[in-house]
């Protein structure tokens, strides 16, 4: 399924984004910084998925909203298609977001309650004025079509419906301007085992058939192995490995990687000694994160 | 004789469109010394049911129906400061979220001596000094020095194994644990898991673990049970229950889950289970898995709901296609 050639859709390079620390009542001073993210490089390719894995306060999703420049970065390079993307005006972003999308992690705060389904697949469209009335609804029925979400609830308020229908109205509304890329951050994590195998196939889906690249932002690293070709892990803002996504879970090389992979739960109850022993050796390390 | 016999439990909860039938006739025994799993997705009544078995149901909630007995006695039946000296001290219970479990305005010291106190009788002195060994045994690092902390100090990891401490420190004989580690980190969830596990075998405690994540109740239980709208469908060993499930819905969740291990799952897809549970203010009238089953056939599915059987020994299903008896493949969703 890969389609590994040619030029890279997305390269950052030497991404750096630090919060400050402010101190002080009357007179604010800065007295240090939290490094969200450390100095991260990564690619993207066209129509390839690239899973980006870590635990809470690791960075994963610091990194995709400074891709999406929805957080200014402190320092480094998102290069999309070519393009600079950390120089750019509101404008020229205005024009990027067609073909650079997000769904975000929890489908119950990200639609806005007040707007119907139609209107929440078709706003992209008319952002970018294209189109007429009529032929952006036809095109919202279209969306809810393809994301398998039934088009006659079109005029239906988004608090109407369940954790996965809502995930595939913000699928929907993510693909509406067609977009390369689509940052995914987290976007099971709200939802039950059987809903998130619904959700999952239907990503896997849409980029078979749209040919999409996919920056896929979880902590689940099951869910990230079933969705990647590529991996990135995460560890307090640096990425500490990085490769094939076979082989970084078959044989992860980074002491972090090794201990985070010990620590999933295996559903085989029969392994559960041999787990057990296996978290042992790498007690040094999670013992930091106790 | 078993620790803890649940039968036949009912709560429902009274709402503006009609009662929520969310827990409706469960029965199970754990015995002494022993994990049980309850698993099972969001609404199926795995919570429901322990927080019924502890009293802890509030109105518009009620237990209509059923008995669960502790070593003797009905705690359906007990009432007041009775079931509050059971509570905390012969059974313990931790909750999810290690956030909002403690007092932020409280010392973690205060806050476990206060149990040690109130159930045990002991000194500040002896309360202070058990304190520290407690939190010596859930493995937090300095643990003299960090008695007199508040919550705040403490990562959620830490929290939780603080409230690991004060459930079990009138050594109670079963510990009751709500997604114990839904809310934390991977690395952090292992640790937690493997307190757990070790602190059964210290102190032959029984260990009820609620959890929607199959991997955790793989590494964690000795029985396992799973529920679905309200009702136990399966309940069998760990071993049986991963090596042979029966139910259709176990058989699904199970293929549901992503993999961490094997070749090919980048190409491969889920198996998912189409639609979603009943509405429990009126479930299906036969089987409550029928409509979303690959199996439910034109007989008595739809109509009359299976009881919950021994298909082998030790092995209970809820299902009239379980795996074992099935000749015919799927005849499509019906």
């Amino acid at each position: 399924m890969p389609t590994t050639t040619g030029e890279p859709l997305l390269v950052v390079k030497n991404l750096k984004k630090y919060f400050p620390i402010r101190k002080g009542i009357l007179i604010d001073r800065t007295v240090d910084h939290v490094k969200a993210v450390d100095d991260v490089s990564f690619e993207v390719r066209a129509g390839e998925t690239l899973g980006l894995v870590g635990e809470s306060g690791s960075g994963k999703t610091t990194s995709g909203y400074c891709v999406l420049q929805l957080l200014k970065p402190t320092s480094g390079s998102v290069l999309f298609n070519g393009q600079e993307l950390t120089k750019m005006r509101k404008a020229g972003l205005r024009q990027v977001r067609r073909d650079l999308q997000v769904v975000f992690q929890d489908p119950y705060a990200s639609l806005n309650p007040r707007m119907t389904v139609g209107d929440i697949v078709s706003e992209p469209l008319l952002v970018h004025d294209i189109g007429d009335r009529r032929s952006r609804r036809r095109s919202a029925e279209q969306l809810l079509e393809v994301v398998g979400f039934n088009p006659d609830f079109i005029n239906r308020y988004p608090h109407e419906f369940s954790g996965g229908q809502r995930q595939r109205i913000g699928i929907a509304r993510a693909l509406a301007l067609n977009p390369s890329l689509i940052v995914c951050d987290e976007p099971v994590s709200a939802l039950d085992v059987s809903i998130q195998a619904q959700i999952l196939n239907l990503l896997k889906d849409l980029q078979a058939e749209f040919g999409l690249a996919y920056l896929f932002i979880a902590h689940d690293l099951a869910v990230v192995r079933t969705m990647s070709d590529r991996i990135a892990v995460m560890n307090r803002g640096k990425i500490v490995e990085e490769g094939p996504a076979e082989e970084v879970y078959s044989n992860p090389q980074d002491p972090y990687s090794q201990a985070l992979l010990a620590a999933v739960p295996i559903p085989d109850p029969r392994r559960m000694r041999e787990r057990r022993a296996e978290r042992r050796k790498h007690q040094d390390v999670l013992a930091e994160s106790i | 004789m078993p620790l803890l016999a649940v039968n036949n439990l009912h709560t429902f909860f009274k709402t503006r469109e009609g009662e929520v039938r969310a827990v409706d006739g469960v029965s199970f025994t754990i015995d002494r010394g022993t994990m049980l799993g309850i698993v099972g997705e969001s609404g199926c009544g795995k919570s429901v049911t322990m927080l019924s078995i502890m009293g802890l149901i509030e109105l518009p909630g009620r237990v209509v129906d059923g008995s669960a007995v502790f070593q003797g006695r009905d705690l359906l039946k007990l009432k007041g400061a009775t079931l509050e000296d059971i509570r905390g001290h012969e059974i313990g219970m931790i909750f999810q979220d290690p956030m909002t479990s403690l007092n932020p305005t409280l010392t973690i010291g205060t806050q476990i001596t206060e149990t040690l106190r109130r159930h045990l009788g002991m000194s500040k002195q002896q309360a202070r000094k058990r304190a520290i060994e407690l939190l010596q045994e859930v493995h937090i690092p300095n643990a003299s020095s960090r008695l007199d902390d508040y919550p705040h100090r403490y990562s959620g990891g830490m929290r939780q194994r603080v409230m690991i401490a004060i459930a079990i420190s009138c050594n109670p004989k079963l510990l009751i644990a709500d997604e114990p580690t839904t809310a934390l980190d991977v690395t952090v969830q292992a640790g937690v898991l493997d307190l757990l596990h070790e602190l059964r075998s210290e102190h032959e405690m029984a260990v009820i673990i609620i959890t929607h994540d199959m991997g955790v109740v793989a590494e964690t239980a000795n029985d396992i049970l799973v529920m679905y709208a309200g009702q136990v469908v399966e309940h069998a060993s760990a071993y049986d229950l991963f090596d042979r499930p029966e139910h259709p819905y176990t058989e699904a969740l199970l293929e549901a889950l992503p993999q961490v291990e094997g070749e090919g799952i980048r190409d491969g897809r889920l198996r998912s289970i189409p639609g979603r549970p009943p509405d429990l203010i009126d479930p299906p009238k036969g089987c409550r898995f029928a409509p979303r089953c690959a199996y439910a056939g034109l007989d008595d599915c739809a109509v009359v709901q299976p009881e919950l059987r021994e298909i082998r020994p030790g092995h209970w299903v809820r299902s009239r296609h379980p795996a074992s008896e099935r000749v015919a493949q799927p005849v499509g969703v019906g």
